[in-house]
């Protein structure tokens, strides 16, 4: 039997532009008493398991200056490497922790926080282990289609050494732009570089 | 806001190309019995997005990478996203006509109803999925600090609002039609009307964000945002169509938007185990 193979079209992205926080993060920028809160504000909801974080970092544009109109959104495992999603199959997720976080960042540096907790590794798709790793999402004004990256842990020299993502990567002299440092205590520095030397390296995935 | 589902085309009828849609229980993906690691989602065709270096649209120019970016085929961290469920919403939240407005009162403005159906590529619906949209007010302006056009704000309207596709993919919220308004790009550069749109789907490689534009606005092709992207084929894809059998009668006109994301790779081995 011969498949269909007709299939639409993806809808076209275009920019968040200059006000994403109305629709997404409205009780930041003042427009209150529509949502009870702003969705994302919170990954941990209970007595959660795992080592708790904080992760914090800042996104650049080409000339140094930090956004502050951006929207930054991750997405992650628990500490035990599942995902709090319907289409997680393997077991289920941490139900005091959603994975999902979003941050407006501050509104006079653009610094983005996540409170979280340290993700497990989860699966490459041929069963090998991912080293723990952190979805980020940043769309903004002047970016016209979403940005995926992800933020892996420097203090996780092993499992970084065999992920399998991460060892694909040609220019392994790009690959720090992916790294998370720490800071003090459960404090994870991840900054942001749309361009310049240090641009971090998106997926197209 | 029921009136629209009274004359909503079936789906499976004749407007609607035909499709096989499997069993799922509601917040499933459709096909999810399958394998989740074994199968990854259609690449996405950067041809047919704008790229991210758009010289007309100036802020483009210093947040745009330089880089090629990294391909790779979907894992699990990429197929799975966060659910929301009905409970995250208020019973104004789909109705920007009220969900600011002081009791008794309204945003002002045409009012009208935007609805559609999220499919993905392979035309399955996307139900459970959570949509939010923000937009200026009928005069054009935002409710934000940041903005500086002189129209002035609607006391009544605040500007954003969200809802949740129905188990077929169906979605509808309330609002007035915003405004055109200038910006700061070349010297004389006008928005569009045009509502805001962010979209999950169930996994993170579908998460999205657009604009919708309006029927027979001459705006539209002359706006530098509009034109990053590459086609008129795609630009078309975005402009929401009058409806007018979907109208409240004296109440509210009705534009009709539908949105397609990403969709999963089919395999004629669905239900082998792959990869793992």
């Amino acid at each position: 039997m011969i498949r269909d193979v007709t299939r639409l079209k993806e809808t076209p992205s275009q920019t968040a532009g200059p006000y994403v926080h109305i629709g997404c993060t409205p009780n930041f920028c003042d427009i209150g008493g529509v949502y009870p809160h702003d969705l994302g504000s919170k990954l941990i909801t209970g007595d959660v398991t795992g080592e708790r974080i904080t992760i914090k970092g800042t996104v650049f544009d080409g000339t140094g200056t930090p956004l502050k109109d951006a929207l930054i959104e991750i997405w992650q495992a628990d500490s035990a490497g599942l995902y709090n999603s319907v289409n997680e199959t393997r077991g289920t997720a941490d139900a005091n922790f959603t994975g999902w976080g979003r941050s407006p960042g501050d509104m006079d540096t653009g610094e983005f926080t996540f409170e979280t907790v340290k993700p497990g590794a989860v699966p490459f798709r041929d069963g090998r282990m991912m080293a723990p790793h952190v979805t980020f999402w940043i769309v903004a004004r002047g970016i016209n289609l979403g940005l995926h990256t992800r933020m892996y842990f420097e203090d996780e020299a092993e499992a970084n050494a065999a992920d399998p993502i991460l060892s694909k990567i040609e220019h392994q002299n790009r690959v720090p732009t992916l790294m998370a440092r720490r800071e003090e205590d459960g404090v994870y520095r991840f900054d942001i570089h749309l361009q310049g030397a240090d641009e971090t390296i998106f997926f197209d995935v | 806001m029921t009136a629209p589902a009274d004359d909503r085309p079936a789906p499976g009828g004749e407007s609607e190309p035909h499709f096989t849609e499997k069993k799922h229980s509601p917040g499933q993906t459709p096909g999810g019995q399958r394998d989740k690691f074994g199968n990854s989602f259609y690449m996405r065709d950067r041809a047919w997005h704008p790229p991210a270096l758009t010289p007309l649209y100036k802020t483009s120019v210093a947040r745009s990478p330089q880089r090629a970016p990294l391909s790779f085929a979907t894992t699990i961290s990429e197929e799975t996203s966060p659910v929301f469920g009905n409970d995250v919403l208020g019973p104004l939240d789909n109705d920007l006509i009220h969900n600011f407005a002081k009791d008794g009162a309204g945003a002002i403005g045409p009012r009208i109803v935007v609805y559609g159906r999220v499919v993905d590529e392979a035309n399955r619906p996307v139900p459970n999925t959570l949509i939010e949209v923000w937009q200026a007010n009928a005069g054009g302006r935002y409710r934000h600090k940041k903005e500086g056009y002189l129209a002035p704000l609607d006391p009544n309207f605040g500007g954003c609002g969200r809802c949740i596709t129905d188990e077929n993919g169906w979605y509808e919220f309330r609002t007035v039609q915003p405004g055109p308004y200038p910006w700061p790009n070349g010297p004389n550069d006008w928005r569009p009307a045009h509502i805001h749109f962010s979209i999950f789907g169930h996994a993170f490689a579908q998460r999205l964000i657009s604009q919708l534009y309006f029927e027979g606005d001459p705006m539209i092709w002359q706006c530098p945002i509009v034109g990053t992207i590459p086609t008129p084929e795609a630009i078309e894809t975005l402009v929401a169509k009058l409806d007018m059998g979907a109208t409240i009668p004296m109440d509210a006109r009705a534009y009709r938007f539908d949105i397609v994301l990403r969709g999963k790779r089919q395999t004629l081995f669905e239900n082998r185990m792959e990869g793992l």
